[in-house]
């Protein structure tokens, strides 16, 4: 919170905190963001809506994206999407019945040379064929791929260790007087 | 044959696999260019960058060192990051945080000095969940090494440097868009002009928002000199430039390549480069700059990979992102599929855009999958004329943002250059393809 200079900046960092900790966000969650913020809920709900990776809804441990713009449209993305549909045994936009995973047509996420692209809970897994499509899942149904893909939530597990603790004020006034020594450095000329 | 001499300047550790860590990048020349810069005046920093004439990488091409030069002068102003890289095709700045993240840092960090603002946010898209993670490693390992808080390297200067993940909005690459978010809002766009970001930005205090791979050849300007930098290239477009090749090739791929020093054809059939399109079919089309830009037929493939070159022709070098379509690709299925992703990703706040692309995608849709008319052509251009009026290039605006007038480029080019293939859609009630 004390990174912004105002409260609320930190909402989507700390919605994707909420999401990390209930593996989507829940009304308790945003409700907390809310507070934290200064903000409704009604306003964190009507931020978080407007945006895909947040989860209003529970979803599985394991959320797949796979893309179908253009690039991967040409590198047989819709065929892909389908085949994860068999593997998974879910429609595209719901989970699986064991409530594993979670299958979503993405848009484009920037990865296109190596097409059609696959993400697992944000993270490039790189499986282009039918084949090793399965084989990634089978390794995350029996926890192979833990280290590699965290639960759905988990965003940036490096955690922020440094930090300049100085006022925002004590950064405007050496700002202020390096300008100053500046220009009494450099005199502007005449003209 | 493509002219492969200029050494890379943004990925040049791109043979290391470990290229991300701390260790690599200060045996490799990392920091060098901060330290050399902190011995400058900022204004020398500056006007290095401005002679360099470096062009914005994001997609819209403005100088970047006449960007600088609008910031508002006040107590207090902002540095924000680019890097919610959503534009479909392009990849470039993947690579960058993911792979070169301390290349990243030390470049913003060399132009907040040179804009003397101690408060910078670098706002990157929240897909890219490993490169956040090497991003926030990067930082971390600044601070620890005094290159980031207070008093960097003992020159008296001061930064902070704040990670800000994105949340999946394609709109939040538009500057204002992004600054919303930064706020903690929705995406919205802002009005401009009047008030450009230079002027009133995040929270209302000058703001300078420059693309990750603008920062990027920072380090590189400062140690060489903004003079050998615009050496390179040629005209307007100095310097070199990551060029992101998808679809139909032997060999997709990210290039660093020498701006206008080649062609279309080269990056596409050089052997070295996209080696030529699969199966030896023969090239129908090509995008020259990501899906906002018009696309280009077989007629321009010897056209120069420069911004200038590219504008004269009617399209954008835009992201730096060329998809091939070769004879098996279905030009109204990838007009569709392009249209789909404005019309989802359009934020909602204009009518033209909004309504507009959600038109367009039910009327692409029956052509591509069945139930298309004939005069469904006409109604396309003239929705596509309502968005953008006139249909020309740049083109015409008709919504706050150019999320609206980009929606028609895919739409207006493919029926324009594939007429024959629509009717044939109709004809056939659905994909001639399948």
């Amino acid at each position: 919170m004390t990174l912004y200079p105002k409260k609320r900046s930190a909402m989507l960092a700390l919605l994707h905190l909420a999401q990390e900790q209930d593996g989507y966000l829940s009304d308790e969650g945003m409700a907390e963001v809310a507070e934290l913020t200064d903000t409704s809920p009604a306003e964190v709900r009507g931020t978080a809506s407007f945006y895909d990776m947040y989860h209003l809804e529970p979803v599985g441990k394991y959320v797949v994206g796979v893309c179908t713009n253009v690039a991967c449209l040409l590198a047989g993305g819709l065929e892909m999407l389908e085949h994860a549909s068999n593997t998974l045994g879910c429609a595209v936009g719901s989970t699986s019945p064991d409530g594993l995973f979670t299958l979503e047509e993405t848009e484009c996420l920037a990865d296109c040379d190596i097409a059609p692209c696959v993400q697992v809970n944000h993270r490039f897994v790189r499986t282009t064929t039918p084949e090793t499509f399965d084989a990634f899942v089978t390794d995350l149904r029996s926890g192979r791929r833990e280290s590699e893909v965290p639960p759905h939530g988990t965003l940036i597990r490096v955690r922020r260790s440094g930090g300049l603790r100085v006022s925002e004020q004590e950064l405007v006034s050496e700002r202020a007087a390096a300008r100053e020594a500046r220009e009494a450095r450099t005199p502007k000329e005449d003209k | 044959m493509a002219t492969l001499d200029a050494t890379p300047i943004v990925s040049s550790r791109r043979e290391f696999v470990d290229s991300y860590t701390l260790e690599r990048y200060l045996a490799t020349g990392g920091y060098e260019g901060l330290k050399k810069a902190l011995t400058m005046y900022p204004e020398d920093v500056a006007a290095q960058v401005d002679a360099a004439s470096l062009l914005g990488r994001g997609g819209a091409g403005f100088p970047a060192g006449r960007k600088w030069s609008m910031l508002r002068k006040a107590p207090v102003s902002y540095l924000v990051i680019n890097g919610d890289e959503s534009e479909p095709a392009t990849f470039k700045d993947h690579y960058l945080v993911e792979r070169e993240p301390h290349q990243l840092v030390e470049g913003v960090t060399i132009a907040a000095y040179a804009l003397q603002v101690s408060q910078v946010f670098i706002f990157l898209r929240g897909e890219f969940a490993l490169g956040l993670e090497h991003v926030q490693q990067a930082i971390n390992d600044a601070y620890d090494q005094g290159a980031l808080g207070k008093n960097i390297f003992g020159s008296g200067f001061s930064i902070d440097i704040v990670l800000q993940p994105g949340a999946g909005a394609y709109i939040c690459g538009e500057e204002t868009a992004l600054i919303e978010a930064l706020e903690g809002k929705r995406g919205f766009p802002r009005i401009k002009p009047p008030f450009f970001p230079a002027a009133i930005g995040l929270y209302g205090a000058p703001t300078v928002v420059n693309n990750v791979e603008t920062m990027s050849n920072l380090p590189w300007i400062v140690l060489n000199g903004g003079a050998a930098f615009a050496a390179l290239g040629g005209g307007r477009s100095t310097g070199t430039r990551l060029f992101a090749l998808s679809g139909r090739v032997n060999n997709p791929n990210m290039f660093e390549l020498e701006m206008v020093k080649n062609t279309f054809r080269d990056l596409i059939y050089d052997p070295r480069l996209g080696n030529g399109i699969i199966d030896g079919k023969q090239l129908k089309a090509f995008i020259p700059g990501g899906v906002s830009a018009p696309w280009f037929g077989p007629d321009l493939l010897d056209l120069p990979l420069g911004q200038d070159e590219v504008g004269e022709k009617g399209s954008m070098l835009g992201s730096g992102s060329i998809v091939v379509f070769d004879e098996t690709t279905c030009p109204v299925r990838a007009a569709w599929r392009i249209t789909k992703f404005f019309s989802r990703e359009s934020c909602g706040q204009c009518t033209p855009c909004r309504e507009g692309s959600g038109w367009l995608e039910r009327v692409m849709s029956r052509l591509e999958f069945g139930g298309g008319r004939t005069q469904d052509l006409d109604l396309l251009l003239d929705l596509c004329d309502n968005i953008a009026p006139g249909l020309g290039w740049p083109p015409q605006q008709t919504t706050i943002c150019v999320l609206g007038s980009s929606i028609p480029s895919s739409i207006h080019s493919s029926v324009v250059m594939f007429r024959d293939e629509y009717l044939a859609h109709v004809h056939n009630d659905g994909c001639t393809y399948d």
